[in-house]
């Protein structure tokens, strides 16, 4: 029986490695393909099915006069409007979720918890459904096609992210530990940032990391409200997929795509089993 | 110095928290504020602290308006019973944090942290996480981070309620020498517990609270012996003071036909009439002579027994100095010290007492 469990488990751990790890060796296969190995049937072992090429590599960073696709000033901009739309978020979101948890606010029968509601009910409706009033707006503000534009609907997109993980992080750090810094001589703001934002870091870190990952993944609203100046990452990849998609080129570029979360979440990884609020309430 | 509270009230929705709170408390004393759970205790330390506002009333120190001061520039230091410390942060950062907040200079600082880690034994701590430490340990930091302050309020919500039973035992005879220096020194202390074992042993004064007000303001020796209502009674009593209906009349007390016996004389004077009866458990043995109860259950409890009888309507708890084995249901004689015995009126005041005689 035991065996048979042990088994089990192995062979349950393997098949979902695989069904993970599979498209990535893919990509990584093809992206080192030419037109010939990937139009000439299934080939699957560099050197021994099909003689790998740095080609399309290389295409990444010509500009499509030069045959290229160039994902460079497209990675540069999803880097900015994801940092800044993140950063943004997490600062707002933080005071806004902190303010909840701690102070009560009453206005006709809304309270603390309608409001949390409100926050995360933006990203309850479909994105369709915001997509024209951002579109109307940002056409007014004269942004339409601009980082700024797209930071400020990220920021919008992603803030209730941050106050929903966050006011659920402040809520399990006990309120004695902010009363224990007011009375040890801290104001209300020195409390927050002096006792209570250090204790907060892996939320912090679990809340930029949802953000980063909505942010960077995000084609929807990129493709709806940007046109020919600013172009993200997940825009300029789809836009690969034409009557002759260079799947090379393409597989390259969608592992640059992915591998900052990857990175980002290694590092996050090792910081998040730290576990640094242990011990504040024992 | 003294702190002077005058007609504190609290009542955020349809109960009391804190029912027209008056006391006067001077430096170089012990308070133990007693009373069960959501009594207003820790409301009433966290008006101190100024972190709860409350609706009307006020706090004057040193003829001060207290209650205006922001809370991080009272002059208040305080321990919960949870043991709050800074996760983030080394004992020694801990413990010196209320003195950073205030400026203090940095040889100043490692002087007092050192004390205060001294005072509180844990020397060589100092740069342990806070993690790292026992559930007794951590509540020492607090206390050291308390200590260290030196500030004119010390406050003290049940400090040791979430220790095992052997180290509160050893950390209240350990604080309890702490309290006397610090308290004679230059603080007022204030100490909050549910457990009238530990208000009795801190000695000093006692504060009973119930259901938001205090009942009784008195030295811990004049609560335990005149206790001036069956409240007070039940809550500064472990076990809880027996109480029962009765007659007085034609010198004899009488609990039901089978339980009648003459009154003490401490009760000499004391007009006819109905009364609540309280003894302490430990006046209620078994004997040769005495009442017919029936034991309902029986605990032990290290060398003694707790003895639950009834007799009717009547219900009690005895006290056995020795350990013995009972079977529910069976037969016992039941004896009264009735030189211990209390007399209070039907709406629960004191009216005769084996220490004051009436009142």
């Amino acid at each position: 029986m035991r065996l048979f469990y042990i088994t089990s488990k192995y062979l349950a751990v393997t098949l979902w490695s695989v069904f993970v790890i599979a498209p990535f060796l893919w990509a990584i296969s093809t992206s080192f393909k030419d037109f010939q190995s990937v139009t000439g049937g299934a080939t699957y072992i560099p050197w021994v099915d099909f003689e790998p090429t740095l080609d399309g590599w290389q295409s990444l960073f010509k500009s499509p006069a030069r045959g290229g696709v160039d994902i460079v000033e497209p990675f540069l901009n999803s880097v900015f409007v994801t940092a800044a739309g993140s950063l943004v978020s997490i600062i707002l979101g933080t005071l806004a979720a902190y303010a909840l948890s701690r102070y009560t606010f009453k206005a006709g029968p809304i309270r603390n918890g309608d409001i949390t509601f409100f926050f995360i009910s933006q990203r309850i409706m479909p994105p369709v459904v915001l997509a024209i009033p951002f579109f109307i707006m940002l056409g007014k503000l004269g942004l339409l096609d601009t980082l700024l534009g797209l930071v400020l609907v990220y920021v919008v997109l992603l803030m209730p992210i941050a106050v929903w993980i966050m006011v659920d992080f402040f809520n399990k750090v006990p309120q004695e530990i902010d009363e224990t810094a007011l009375i040890d001589g801290c104001n209300p703001f020195q409390a927050f940032y002096k006792v209570v934002l250090p204790n907060s870091i892996p939320g912090i870190i679990v809340a930029g990391m949802f953000c980063m990952i909505f942010g960077w993944t995000d084609f929807f609203f990129a493709f709806i409200l940007t046109f020919t100046e600013v172009q993200l990452l997940p825009v300029a990849i789809v836009a690969l997929n034409s009557s002759i998609t260079p799947w090379w080129s393409l597989s390259a570029a969608a592992l640059v795509s992915v591998a900052p979360l990857v990175v980002v979440a290694f590092i996050v990884e090792r910081y998040l089993s730290k576990g640094n609020l242990s011990g504040a309430l024992k | 110095m003294s702190l002077i509270a005058s007609n504190l009230s609290l009542k955020p929705e349809e109960q009391y928290h804190l029912d027209d709170i008056c006391f006067e408390m001077s430096q170089g004393q012990i308070y133990t504020i007693i009373g069960r759970t959501l009594s207003g205790k820790t409301t009433l330390l966290k008006t101190i602290a100024g972190l709860i506002a409350p609706d009307s009333g006020g706090l004057v120190l040193d003829g001060n308006d207290f209650g205006s001061i922001p809370v991080w520039k009272r002059e208040v230091a305080m321990v919960y019973q949870q043991f709050i410390n800074y996760p983030h942060l080394t004992v020694y950062e801990n413990v010196a944090f209320p003195l950073k907040q205030r400026g203090t200079q940095k040889a100043e600082i490692h002087n007092r942290v050192m004390n205060a880690l001294s005072q509180v034994g844990l020397e060589g701590f100092q740069s342990r996480k806070i993690q790292a430490l026992s559930g007794g340990q951590q509540q020492r930091v607090a206390l050291a981070r308390s200590l260290v302050k030196e500030a004119k309020i010390l406050l003290l919500d049940e400090p040791l309620v979430n220790l095992d039973y052997k180290l509160r035992e050893q950390l209240r005879e350990e604080f309890k020498s702490i309290f006397n220096t610090k308290a004679s020194a230059d603080s007022i202390l204030i100490y909050s517990s549910t457990d009238p074992v530990e208000a009795m042993q801190l000695g000093g004064q006692i504060l009973v609270m119930d259901e938001g007000r205090i009942l009784q303001q008195a030295s811990s020796k004049e609560v335990y012996e005149n206790p001036n209502s069956t409240k007070v009674s039940q809550i500064t009593n472990d076990p809880a003071m027996n109480l029962f209906e009765g007659m007085v009349g034609e010198g004899k007390i009488i609990l039901s036909p089978e339980i009648q016996f003459d009154s003490p004389k401490h009760f000499k004077g004391l007009p006819e009439g109905t009364y609540t009866f309280g003894l302490r458990a430990v006046a209620i043995t078994l004997g040769e002579i005495g009442f017919p109860f029936a034991i309902e259950l029986s605990e032990i409890s290290g060398s003694e027994t707790f003895l639950h009888l009834k007799h009717n309507e009547i219900n009690l708890v005895g006290l056995l100095d020795s350990v013995q084995s009972f079977s529910i249901g069976e037969k016992v004689t039941v004896k009264f010290d009735i030189s211990h015995l209390y007399a209070f009126s039907t709406d629960g005041s004191l009216k005769s007492s084996p220490y004051g005689g009436l009142m």
